[in-house]
């Protein structure tokens, strides 16, 4: 049996960011304690995630316990710390890992026993420097048989991805396959993930329950950005409205009339502070949290122009693998930059669904079809500046 | 496989590379985007197993598949 739920959480509002840093290993083992024991296919671990609620914090949300079951059920099995954060909005895995990173390691050790791992890696974007510094050096304070590799992947978008990072720590190009790693008994799990799983090991599931929804247990980090007094990464309770988490950011800075929810591969919304920050809730609109990307959208900005920029980013992005992909993105962003410039609006705005029809659900990964949620949320929120920008009279200071 | 059952033609996008013999091949089944990858449109029924046959071995990236 391992010693779940025994002991308790120190006194910290946070759970991933403690105030004042979390300090080296010796501060760590003096918060928390020495990792309880685990056996592989613990159940009482397994059961305990899985009363836990806890889901994947990459962003897709997926329950961590499926997953660790299904990995552990295979005979060769390793486990990958996906610390890459591809998602250019996003910053959340780079300061939880510059800011504590033995949590994170504590959960990689966690999973790897779990799932009975001989090897484990972590994966941190190479131009991540203060991240990967940090890790390299908690790794360094750690007793040898707690020593994952650590692996520097290139910083793209889809290297994120998790059969590409598969690719990219096995030395291949990291470029998605379009199958999934835990089928084949490798077990990737976001940083995040791990770093909430070290302490549902250690303090249990009903403690892990005692934030967040019933539903949607927990607490997230979220990366807040745009028109708010101290933009940044904080640690939520699901469920929490918008409204607060903008308070917690020092509040808004100018008028907002929309918001992003789930960065790159998100969805545009029109701002309302009542708004319930769960998937639950979010899925009326059409939208998930995804990696908690969020950002206030400032009305003196132009929200067509940014939409039209981030299509081109995207389009570059693609892994260059699936014609729909590697031809759709770039005439999407065509499209779009045509609709801010405003030239051939109509032509453009018939061109973006027929664009659609041919990119949608039709690449190996969710690249594609990531960006037209994206796109077509972004049209539908910034409808009434399409004809603003046909007659040239768009009062946002920012253009291409 | 049965020969009296719809049938369901997959693309591997990863692996084609928009020959479009598919499309020439099975031309009730397979249409094209504007940039000559193909987007399947409907299932492949009994009379049309045959010829979806030769489009699956016709492909030169070996990219399609038929699956019950």
């Amino acid at each position: 049996m391992s010693a779940l739920a025994t002991s308790a959480f120190p006194e910290t509002r946070s759970r991933l960011l403690p105030p004042g840093g979390a300090g080296g290993y010796r501060t760590h083992l003096a918060r928390h304690g020495a990792l309880p024991h685990v056996r592989r296919r613990d159940p009482a671990l397994l059961a305990a995630v899985e009363a836990s609620g806890l889901t994947g914090r990459g962003g897709a949300a997926f329950p961590t316990a499926t997953k660790l079951a299904a990995v552990a059920g295979r005979r060769r099995t390793t486990v990958v710390a996906n610390g890459v954060e591809g998602e250019p909005a996003s910053a959340k895995d780079k300061v939880l890992l510059a800011h504590n990173p033995h949590l994170v390691l504590d959960g990689l050790v966690v999973a790897a026993r779990l799932v009975g791992a001989r090897e484990s890696t972590i994966a941190v974007a190479a131009d991540a420097a203060a991240a990967a510094r940090a890790v390299e050096r908690a790794i360094a304070e750690r007793p040898v048989r707690e020593r994952p590799r650590l692996v520097l992947v290139p910083d793209r978008f889809v290297a994120g991805e998790e059969s590409a990072l598969v690719n990219a720590v096995s030395g291949r190009p990291a470029k998605p396959t379009g199958k999934r790693p835990f089928a084949a008994g490798t077990l990737v799990q976001n940083v995040e993930t791990l770093a909430h799983l070290a302490l549902v090991a250690r303090y249990g599931a009903a403690w892990f329950r005692a934030a967040g929804t019933d539903s949607e247990p927990g607490t997230a980090l979220a990366t807040v950005g745009g028109a708010v007094e101290a933009p940044g990464v904080v640690e939520l309770d699901l469920g929490t409205t918008l409204g607060d988490l903008f308070a917690r950011c020092g509040g808004l800075v100018e008028p907002v009339d929309a918001v992003l929810v789930g960065g790159y591969f998100g969805r545009w919304l029109p701002f309302d502070p009542e708004l319930e920050l769960s998937n639950e809730a979010l899925r009326a609109h059409g939208a998930s949290l995804g990696a908690r990307v969020i950002v206030a959208f400032p009305r003196s900005a132009c929200g067509l122009a940014e939409v039209a920029r981030v299509a081109r980013y995207m389009a570059r992005e693609s892994a260059g693998q699936c014609g729909p992909c590697v031809f759709g993105l770039p005439a999407l962003a065509d499209a779009l930059e045509a609709i801010v410039d405003g030239r051939d609006t109509d032509a453009a705005l018939r061109r973006v669904p027929r664009l659609h029809a041919q990119i949608a659900r039709r690449g190996a990964c969710a690249h594609p079809d990531g960006t037209l949620a994206f796109v077509r949320s972004g049209l539908e929120v910034f409808a009434a500046d399409i004809d603003r920008h046909r007659r040239g009279t768009c009062r946002a200071a920012t253009r291409r | 496989m049965s020969e009296n059952a719809n049938h369901a033609l997959h693309v591997d996008m990863l692996r084609c590379d928009a020959f479009g013999y598919c499309a020439e091949l099975l031309p009730e089944v397979v249409e094209l985007d504007e940039w000559g990858y193909p987007i399947v449109a409907g299932a492949v029924t009994p009379e049309r197993l045959a010829d979806a046959r030769r489009a699956v071995a016709a492909c030169p990236k070996l990219a399609l598949r038929l699956a019950r």
